[in-house]
């Protein structure tokens, strides 16, 4: 009996001690910690780029979605949007109405009173350029993939027409191209900002409501309006990690 | 203007509510709920050949190469409908030779590979290893050649041989089990993963899926055998029957559960995208989820097949029942895979409104096309039936 | 090792090995320098060129208008956001390649038609089917001095 007693003593202390041993050597482990933190900075040597779109200055006029058509060749029909503005229109009773006419291309027309509009505002929408896209995660082949700098991009060369990135995308912001019959989407107008130029749409924007920045650089527009509003991203629950930050985002916007 | 804009214009005045403007027409048509269903059927008959050579559910023998044979015309078309549904489809090669890991899709090439020629065609073999020999040794001209060729060299059916063809043939059924929840699991998968889509984002939307192959392939592999034998005018045998039924029965109030839970659950926890999937349901699927799906497809075949466990019934009524029951499975499993993949697609992401879908008669997604990539398997089958008869087997222990 | 087992291994290893050689030829040699993608992709990406110029570029000849425009409530207006792309326009030579010059109420409208989104801070309104009916914005309003001629 007392043989027992000693076994299952020595017993639970080996346990104990190989459990505490273990813990102690789990809380060392690094790469642990490191999945903890909500926003990595990445390419710490070169440019990480963002966007900021700033809502209180938005008036809807339409010509950053219609740049990025001319800019990007994307064909005019009203089904194939890189970018595109949507107005939201609350009213007294409470119902909402939201439209976005050939992606706000030709502008808006408001259509109810002013009497019965409790609020309305226009929100321009965009590829979110996601740190953790899950575009990137579920192309099969690699033709959906991020930058260095931080630019979800992708190759039209080798996308085989799965559609799986669109069906990923929870923004919506992905089409099949129906020419080239491969995906397409914003690129943040790559060929522009590698030398040196602005996206399109920001270019053109009359109000400046399109802040294009480089999120590593301390002094740059984006990272001043990052810190002076009180930014918010589309669908954070989605833990995509966005890099196009809204000011005066309202919960009503998917 | 090009009619394919036509097309979308048409739609554009149909949209209810607001969707983002990309999101006008559906990615994933008719072709895309053909894949799910193949394979779903693929993996279930394999389970059900697995119940006899694993299980040792000994009353099951009479399907059990029926069940393979059936498995493997249908795998062989699996791919079919996806790289056809591709809008690059001669690009496809792209996904063996440089898959990428994170995506569900990225393992379809290997995981179909392995399961073809690993599980299938090997098991097919083992099991078939004699026979190639001595109709090769039987067999004249052409044929002779055929057969020969089918045995890959080896010749030698001593007992000693024979017996490690049992051996592998058990070990590679063994590992077949969880090959074909792969198979069909990772599609589930595909579509439980995202994310982005309420509709399908749910950890059971693998095993839902698994449960309904097994019942689709079941239903098809009752189907086959009472067609094969209505066709040779021979008799069925009742007892494997009522035991292929007992185990229908059994996976149809399984998968009758998950998907409740699955409901249930949604309902209760009536999270976000709640509002908008409760119209979806009530709306756009109201027929081909409550009528097709549920109702004629699972419901009616169990209170069929329930009674026929519960109460004496002669064997005709019985093969009358089951062969309509099987049909019934079979549709209802369809328009399973039609509800989770075009249901999905009905709803705007931004959950505040809904785009339509018109199924066309022609074109290459079009109903046509799908009604031939589900003929074809059934015209592979009889070449399957007419190459490897499972009732021309040459008896134990001759030459 | 059986017979069968010995013929099987040999056939897979076969396959196995042609499916390699056959990746090796067809896998895009820039495959996985950065990432799991093309890193040529990254180079055609860049390569697209752009047909915006940018506001700069317009005032290399058009001083006068730029001058003109800078002090006004239309100085935070790009000229392309009006003309669209310009880079065409500047590199042509032999024929030049003109820009778009808009016309009519509606263009002007698509920024200044009164609408309850729009705020007032930001934008100055009128409402489009009062505001004298019948005539071109021009007429009243130079569009690079929007308050220079108003009769």
């Amino acid at each position: 009996m007392a043989n027992n007693q000693v076994k299952s003593r020595r017993r639970f202390l080996t346990d104990a001690a190989l459990l505490t041993g273990g813990i102690f050597v789990a809380s060392g482990l690094k790469p642990l910690g490191a999945l903890l933190y909500a926003t990595e900075r990445k390419n710490p040597n070169g440019p990480w780029y963002g966007m900021g779109i700033d809502l209180e200055k938005c008036i809807g006029c339409g010509r950053c979605a219609d740049a990025c058509k001319s800019e990007n060749d994307v064909p005019r029909e009203p089904f194939f949007f890189r970018t595109w503005v949507e107005q939201y229109t609350i009213l007294n009773d409470g119902s909402m109405k939201i439209t976005s006419p050939n992606g706000g291309i030709d502008g808006f027309k408001q259509e109810y009173p002013d009497e019965e509009i409790f609020k309305s505002f226009f929100v321009p929408k965009m590829c979110n350029h996601c740190v953790k896209s899950p575009c990137t995660q579920v192309c099969p082949v690699g033709a959906a993939f991020e930058s260095p700098e931080g630019i979800s991009l992708i190759d039209p060369n080798y996308c085989i027409g799965c559609g799986y990135c669109v069906q990923a995308c929870p923004y919506g912001c992905r089409y099949i191209h129906p020419t080239r019959k491969v995906v397409d989407k914003c690129t943040m107008c790559y060929h522009r900002i590698t030398k040196g130029l602005l996206p399109a749409c920001v270019e053109v924007c009359p109000t400046g409501v399109k802040i294009f920045g480089d999120l590593n650089d301390p002094k740059s527009d984006l990272v001043r309006f990052k810190k002076e509003h009180s930014w918010q991203v589309l669908k954070p629950h989605m833990n995509t990690e966005p890099k196009v930050y809204y000011n005066g985002l309202r919960a009503e916007v998917r | 203007m090009n009619p394919h804009f036509l097309h979308l214009y048409d739609m554009l005045s149909k949209v209810d509510g607001f969707i983002y403007p990309n999101e006008i027409e559906l990615q994933w048509g008719i072709l895309i709920v053909l894949y799910p269903y193949i394979t779903g059927l693929v993996a279930g008959a394999f389970i059900l050949a697995s119940l006899e050579r694993v299980f040792k559910v000994k009353v099951l023998r009479p399907t059990y190469t029926v069940a393979l044979l059936t498995a493997l015309a249908f795998l062989l078309v699996a791919t079919l409908p996806l790289i056809s549904h591709l809008s690059k489809p001669m690009r496809f090669y792209e996904i063996m030779i440089t898959p990428h890991f994170t995506s569900a899709m990225a393992i379809f090439g290997f995981i179909y590979l392995w399961y073809l020629m690993v599980v299938l065609l090997l098991e097919i073999w083992f099991d078939y290893r004699r026979d190639l020999v001595l109709w090769s040794q039987e067999k004249a001209g052409i044929m002779k050649r055929v057969y020969k060729i089918l045995t890959l060299g080896v010749t030698d059916i001593s007992p000693k041989a024979l017996k490690w063809d049992d051996k592998f043939g058990y070990a590679i059924t063994v590992i077949g089990i969880p090959s074909a929840f792969l198979l069909h699991g990772y599609v589930g998968f595909i579509f439980g993963s995202v994310k982005a889509n309420p509709w399908w984002s749910t950890v059971l939307m693998p095993v839902i899926f698994i449960f309904s192959a097994m019942v689709s392939g079941i239903a098809l592999v009752m189907f086959v055998y009472m067609m094969v034998n209505y066709i040779r005018k021979k008799m069925i045998d009742m007892i494997c029957l009522d035991s292929i039924a007992k185990y229908l029965l059994v996976a149809l109030i399984l998968d009758f559960v998950l998907e409740g839970l699955d409901q249930v659950h949604r309902i209760y926890e009536a999270e976000e995208s709640f509002q908008i999937l409760d119209l979806l349901v009530k709306g756009k699927l109201n027929y081909t989820l409550f009528l097709f799906q549920w109702g004629l497809g699972m419901l009616i075949p169990i209170l069929i097949l329930g009674y026929l466990q519960m109460f004496r019934s002669n064997a005709r009524l019985r093969r009358i029942l089951y062969l309509g029951s099987s049909l019934l499975v079979l549709i209802g499993i369809f328009f399973m895979r039609w509800n989770v993949v075009i249901g999905g697609q009905l709803f705007s992401k931004s959950l505040y409104g809904f785009t339509t879908f018109k199924l066309n008669l022609i074109g290459p997604e079009g109903s046509l096309m799908a009604a031939v990539w589900l003929v074809v398997p059934f015209l592979i089958l009889a070449f399957l039936f007419w190459l490897l008869p499972p009732w021309k087997r040459h008896p134990e222990g001759g030459t | 090792m059986p017979p069968q087992i010995k013929r099987l291994a040999l056939l897979f290893a076969l396959f196995i090995g042609l499916f390699l050689v056959v990746r090796h030829f067809l896998v895009p040699k820039s495959f996985g320098e950065f990432g799991h993608y093309r890193g040529l992709s990254l180079v055609e990406n860049q390569a697209k060129t752009p047909k915006y110029a940018g506001e700069k570029a317009c005032a290399d000849c058009h001083q006068d208008i730029s001058d003109l425009k800078s002090p006004n409530e239309h100085k935070s207006l790009s000229c392309e956001t009006c003309h669209g792309p310009g880079l065409e326009h500047i590199n042509s030579t032999d024929s030049i390649i003109t820009v778009r010059v808009p016309k009519g109420r509606e263009f002007c409208g698509m920024c200044h038609a009164k609408n309850a989104a729009r705020k007032a801070d930001n934008v100055v309104q009128i409402n489009v089917a009062d505001h004298n009916v019948g005539q071109n914005c021009t007429e009243c309003h130079n569009p690079h001095s929007p308050w220079l001629t108003i009769k």
